[in-house]
């Protein structure tokens, strides 16, 4: 077992973990933080997305071991208290999703992309969630909802809707 | 029948401080130890049991200094923990070696873009590694160390068949350094693919052409995912060679390139298909590079 340091959505974990454990079944299993998901487990399909010191990774790629001493962003910390992210409330607004299952993920791919280029093009939407799957939706209603976010975000003050 | 499973084998997980120790780990534990630098290829292999027999993960990223993508004039340095995210968005790269950039951003997605190294790339070594065709056409050299002592091998004898290499089990890559095109030269990548992301290439074409008055000077091609391994094909390229541009000859070239690989049928295209494709990918390259829009937007820029 190794004792690893885990800072997630600002708050520091102290963890004992198999040398052969990943980030997501930490985040998952130990932390009990099950809004991360495990789509495929092999990288391919996005759901267990998390940032890891600001950029997305496929958390169950990671070894839980080499995410030792990293910041990490799940889904559950982008809301304040009872105040989602517009990026989340832009989800639920424009029904950007059906199942939900590709959604956490989704929406840290676009957290990034929106942070480092508030104003896309849809051309680069498509590369900023080119990583993440959805089975349901077919995209359309997740690129509105991602148009509608950048707006949302651009109209609020601080460039980050307030949350 | 693959069976899938989402649990990684057990082994232990070794975090070395320097090259010296990592070496020492590798010629401590024989094949039973595995580098990783981002380990988007080796987790997936390891839980799907794809990779066996390996008891320990040694690290790279604990060691300082890896990730460095430097140019020093003569060429450019890339380290082994310099993710592809990162040459796809170095000012450096994108100025001097575009052609590294765009193979750079056809990859697998930015989740794994952001894990996954260029030299991890060529030493997992399938036959459709992206970064390899471009890194052919521009002549890379690879450096390798081991306890026993370094050395220096060319891209182009680095791959010895399907995710196989010349390295043996207690050597490690430091470094691929990539000489300065010739002047003039303009490269590209095309990378055929079902899906513009998340996807391996069906065909992959590296083309770098050198055109002086309507002469071609150098011509380089590159081919990914129809043989083996990512191969060089000369016979194609000297066609062109020292003689003046011609549809005819650009025929002839590409028809030399799709003879010169090996292709194998399997579930992403057949190989009578994969081969017409190297000739209408490799045509294409070549007829592209030489229009003024693709010298401008493509081209390997202003005498470097």
């Amino acid at each position: 077992m190794k004792s690893i340091k885990l800072e997630i959505n600002g708050v520091q974990h102290e963890v004992e973990v198999a040398p052969w454990r990943t980030l997501l079944e930490v985040i998952r299993e130990e932390l009990q933080m099950t809004g991360t998901k495990e789509g495929c487990g092999l990288g391919e399909c996005g759901a267990c997305s998390v940032l890891m010191d600001g950029k997305t990774v496929n958390s169950c790629l990671v070894l839980a071991a080499e995410a030792n001493g990293k910041r990490i962003t799940t889904i559950e910390g982008l809301a304040q208290a009872e105040r989602l992210h517009p990026i989340q409330q832009s989800f639920i607004d424009n029904g950007g999703f059906q199942c939900g299952f590709c959604t956490p993920g989704m929406i840290m791919s676009t957290k990034v992309m929106l942070d480092d280029n508030p104003n896309p093009t849809d051309d680069e939407i498509k590369k900023g969630i080119s990583g993440n799957l959805c089975r349901c939706t077919g995209y359309a209603k997740i690129f509105d909802s991602i148009r509608a976010a950048k707006v949302a975000m651009a109209a609020s003050s601080d460039g980050r809707g307030g949350a | 029948m693959v069976t899938f499973y989402r649990r990684l084998p057990k082994f232990d997980y070794l975090a070395p401080q320097s090259i010296e120790e990592a070496l020492a780990l590798l010629s401590r534990y024989q094949g039973s130890a595995k580098v990783i630098a981002g380990g988007s290829d080796v987790v997936p292999k390891l839980k799907r049991r794809a990779m066996k027999g390996i008891d320990y993960i040694v690290d790279l990223k604990g060691i300082s200094g890896l990730d460095y993508i430097s140019y020093d004039g003569a060429g450019l340095k890339l380290g082994p923990l310099a993710t592809v995210r990162a040459v796809e968005r170095s000012d450096v790269v994108l100025e001097t070696f575009p052609m590294l950039a765009q193979a750079a951003e056809s990859m697998a997605s930015p989740q794994v873009r952001n894990r996954g190294t260029v030299v991890g790339n060529i030493c997992n070594a399938v036959p459709s590694a992206d970064m390899a065709p471009s890194l052919l056409t521009l002549d890379a050299k690879v450096s390798v160390v081991s306890e026993k002592g370094s050395r220096t091998v060319a891209i182009q004898d680095f791959f010895t068949g399907p995710t196989k290499t010349v390295l043996s089990a207690d050597e490690i890559v430091t470094g691929i350094e990539i000489p300065n095109p010739p002047a003039n030269s303009r490269g590209k990548y095309i990378k055929l693919t079902p899906r513009r992301a998340m996807d391996l290439a069906v065909v992959g074409v590296a083309v770098m052409v050198t055109p002086e008055n309507g002469i071609c000077k150098d011509l380089r091609i590159a081919l990914g995912a129809v043989s083996p391994t990512p191969i060089r094909v000369a016979q194609a390229e000297s066609i062109l060679k020292g003689n003046k541009f011609s549809d005819e000859l650009i025929d002839q070239v590409a028809e030399a390139a799709a003879e010169g690989c090996r292709p194998i049928s399997d579930h992403r295209a057949s190989a009578e298909y994969r081969r017409d494709m190297v000739r209408v990918l490799t045509r294409r390259a070549i007829r592209e590079l030489l229009s003024d829009e693709a010298a401008s937007a493509q081209g390997f820029g202003k005498g470097a």
